[in-house]
């Protein structure tokens, strides 16, 4: 697994539960105290899933929550934000580009395995996003980071996974309802030095 | 081999009238320039950046010509191909920049196609590497550019680019961090602190090369404690170990900064000596090492008394120093002060 994917559920799990849950689960899971996953090099599958699971046993939570939630947890990263609002100027033209995100993500990090995202335009708003990986659990994933962009863009949406069994492709419905419902976050195309002095893509604030 | 085209080519003459507005939605950042040069229309972006009062102007009022850009009454006179602008020449399809009067630092880059009836040009510009600096300047966005230029994704890339440099950077950094420590900790006999066998053999080679080179002269001392043995099977060996960690501390007291003290052995220790040094400067250096070497240590209620025997040798005694030599010499040195009775230091005159 891409070490980006085990910082980020690590940031993830330290941020919103402290440093002693991640202790703990870290310990469970085999590691050692200390030990802290570099972003930029690999890692065995199995250590990812053991994480996930002692996280699962420590927290009581369903595993698609958590991962929505760390979906949530990625696009409130100021970096990681940034990178997505350059899909478009509003929800719709990011929603128009999600197919994109796989190749813009093998533009920054040509190892980082993401997954497949065919976006089917239904009548009056509606879409069916269709994520294509091995993992499933990219599909919560990719749901939390949808809403939380909703919310970044002032829009209005109703965003839900689609329940297919298990052996489907995941799929979330997208009902786009109002493209600018509130006033969204700020986006300046060229950062000012404050947004981007901290340069890490996962730094826990 | 001839190509065959599957599609009727277009006809030469044919013209695609469109209006200025269609233009600018294409072509965000077009200047329509006439045969004198004045500015007829330009695109919304390049509006934004310039203002819309520049219709009418000299172009060269609000743009500096750069790179493919000459003066009609220069040396190259009149090219029949060019297209004239006012003053300036430009060659259609070319290469062109423009930099901008208001910030010089950016510059434009584009080509140019000759407008109807040979009267000006319709030029096609774009940021360049000046992308950044110019959203950045003039507060643009995604609307800003035509939906087929990879403005956005030049920007994106260089935001990733920059997250990604900044992570291999941490990255560089806590590795460096590790592998100073590894070595620090690979050279370093835990007891004492001072450096270990490795170290030492590592330093003494690299002081013998600068020798042999004219370089430095150095001194090798080598140091068996004397009563060391006793005061271990007498008080154990935590008081041993006591003892070793302030002969430790004593020998970095007394040697310089660039020397190199190691423990070689139990109760063996290596000095090499590096820089300016003399028989007379040796031989106190010794005898203070021995006298405080000799101090009662106290431990858990007992005393601890120990002493040293030293032997040196001079790398500037031998014509070519070898480490094999030097180091057998400063070993018959030590035992020579040994058999005078101990707590002695003998230099190899």
């Amino acid at each position: 697994m891409h070490g980006l994917v085990n910082k980020s559920i690590q940031c993830f799990l330290r941020y919103t539960y402290g440093e002693a849950l991640w202790t703990r689960v870290a310990v469970r899971a085999g590691m050692r105290k200390d030990d802290t996953f570099e972003p930029l090099l690999h890692y065995e599958d199995a250590l990812t899933e053991a994480i996930v699971v002692a996280a699962l046993g420590e927290l009581g939570r369903s595993r698609d929550v958590l991962f929505e939630d760390l979906g949530t947890f990625l696009a409130s990263r100021e970096a990681l934000r940034r990178l997505l609002r350059f899909g478009g100027g509003d929800y719709l033209d990011f929603l128009l580009s999600l197919e994109e995100l796989p190749g813009r993500g093998r533009l920054t990090l040509p190892d980082l395995d993401l997954p497949g995202l065919a976006l089917h335009e239904g009548r009056g708003g509606h879409f069916l996003l269709l994520v294509e990986s091995d993992i499933r659990d990219w599909t919560p994933v990719i749901t939390g980071l949808l809403r939380a962009m909703a919310d970044d863009y002032g829009a209005l949406v109703l965003i839900e996974m689609v329940d297919d069994g298990p052996d489907e492709r995941g799929k979330i419905s997208i009902s786009l309802l109002e493209a600018r419902y509130a006033t969204g976050r700020s986006f300046d195309l060229a950062a000012t030095p404050v947004i981007r002095s901290p340069l890490t893509l996962m730094r826990v604030e | 081999m001839t190509v065959v085209s599957m599609v009727a080519p277009l006809c030469p003459a044919e013209c695609i009238g469109m209006s200025v507005e269609a233009i600018g939605k294409l072509m965000p950042m077009f200047l329509l320039v006439a045969g004198d040069g004045r500015i007829v229309a330009s695109g919304p972006t390049l509006a934004k950046i310039v203002g819309q009062d520049i219709v009418g102007r000299p172009f060269d009022e609000t743009f500096e010509p750069r790179r493919g850009w000459w003066s009609t009454t220069g040396d190259r006179g009149l090219d029949p191909d060019a297209i004239c602008l006012g003053g300036w020449q430009i060659m259609p399809g070319r290469r062109i920049h423009l930099s901008l009067r208001q910030h010089p630092d950016i510059i434009l880059r584009g080509s140019a196609i000759s407008r109807e009836h040979n009267d000006g040009a319709l030029i096609n510009l774009t940021f360049g590497v000046h992308l950044a600096q110019a959203a950045r300047d003039f507060a643009l966005t995604d609307d800003d550019f035509a939906p087929s230029d990879l403005a956005m994704e030049l920007l994106y890339l260089q935001e990733a680019k920059e997250l990604v440099m900044g992570e291999l950077r941490a990255l560089n950094h806590r590795l460096e961090q590790a592998r100073v420590q590894a070595i620090g900790e690979a050279m370093t006999d835990p007891l004492t602190g001072l450096a270990n066998r490795r170290a030492f053999d590592m330093a003494f080679e690299h002081a013998l090369e600068r020798s042999r080179v004219g370089g430095e002269p150095f001194a090798l001392a080598h140091l068996d404690l004397d009563l060391f043995k006793a005061v271990n099977d007498s008080l154990g060996h935590a008081a041993g170990d006591r003892v070793l960690a302030i002969v430790g501390h004593i020998l970095r007291e007394e040697t310089r900064k660039g020397d190199v003290v190691a423990r070689v052995g139990g109760d063996e220790f290596i000095m090499l000596l590096r820089g300016p040094l003399d028989y007379d400067g040796i031989s106190q250096m010794g005898e203070r090492i021995i006298a405080r070497l000799e101090e009662p240590v106290p431990f858990e209620g007992q005393v601890c008394r120990i002493s040293g025997s030293i032997g040196v040798v001079l790398s500037v005694n031998y014509l070519c120093p070898d480490a094999q030599v030097m180091l057998a010499d400063a070993d018959a040195a030590l035992y020579n002060s040994k058999r005078k009775g101990r707590a002695r230091c003998t230099i190899v005159a």
